[in-house]
C-alpha cells in the first residue's frame, strides 16, 4: 500500500514537471519562463524526496538542499537580468 | 499515514501546475506556483523527515533545514520576478480593473 501510494506520488509530480514544461516553451513573456522554470525546480526537489523515500536510502538529502538553493539563486538572478540588464552591478566610481 | 501525506504534497504540485497552464497572466501564475508547489514540496520533505525519524530511528537535520529554507525563500523569489515583471511591462490581465503600483509610480514621475 505504502509503496503503491508513492509510486503514484512519483508520477504524479513527474506529470506536473511535463505540463509546466508546456508554459517554459510557450510563455508569451521571459518572467513567464522564469516562472515555470522555477516551479519545475521546485517539483524537482520533491522529486528527489520521494526517489529518495522509494530507494529507501539517506544519501539524497544533501542534493535535496542543493537543489533548493540553486532554485532560489537563479531565481534571483534571472529577476535581476530582466529587470536592471545586470545581474552583478558594478562599483561606483 | 505518510503516504497520504507524500500523496497530498503530489496532488498539491499537480494543481499548482495546472494553475500555471490554465491561468491568464504572469501574477495570477505566479500567484498559482509560488503557494501551491511550496506546500506540496512542504508536505512531502515533511513526510520524508518523520519517515526516516519514526521508521528507521534517524533524525535528520538537514531535512528540516531544507524545510526552512523552501518556506523562506520561494515567496521572496516570487516577489522579486513579479516586481522585475511589472518593471519591465508585462501587462496584467484585460479583465483586472486596479493597478495601484502603476498608479503611484505616474505620480511619482509627475511630481
Amino acid at each position: 500500500m505504502f509503496h503503491m501510494l508513492i509510486n503514484i506520488s512519483a508520477a504524479i509530480i513527474a506529470l506536473s514537471i511535463l505540463i509546466t514544461l508546456y508554459r517554459v516553451i510557450t510563455g508569451p513573456s521571459a518572467p513567464d519562463r522564469v516562472v515555470a522554470l522555477d516551479m519545475i525546480g521546485i517539483n524537482l526537489i520533491s522529486l528527489a524526496a520521494v526517489m529518495s523515500l522509494i530507494l529507501n536510502t539517506t544519501a539524497f538529502l544533501e542534493v535535496i538542499l542543493l537543489l533548493a538553493i540553486l532554485a532560489f539563486i537563479g531565481t534571483v538572478g534571472f529577476s535581476k537580468f530582466i529587470e536592471k540588464g545586470v545581474v552583478i552591478e558594478r562599483k561606483r566610481d | 499515514m505518510i503516504g497520504v501525506l507524500v500523496l497530498i504534497g503530489a496532488l498539491l504540485s499537480l494543481i499548482s501546475a495546472i494553475g500555471v497552464i490554465r491561468l491568464p497572466d504572469v501574477y495570477t501564475r505566479l500567484h498559482a506556483s509560488t503557494k501551491a508547489a511550496t506546500l506540496g514540496v512542504m508536505c512531502i520533505l515533511l513526510a520524508l523527515f518523520l519517515f526516516f525519524g519514526l521508521v528507521d530511528g534517524y533524525v535528520s537535520a538537514r531535512i528540516l533545514l531544507a524545510i526552512l529554507f523552501v518556506f523562506a525563500t520561494a515567496p521572496v523569489g516570487g516577489h522579486l520576478i513579479s516586481r522585475a515583471a511589472h518593471n519591465t511591462g508585462v501587462s496584467l490581465w484585460e479583465s483586472s480593473t486596479q493597478d495601484d503600483l502603476r498608479k503611484k509610480k505616474t505620480k511619482k514621475d509627475l511630481s
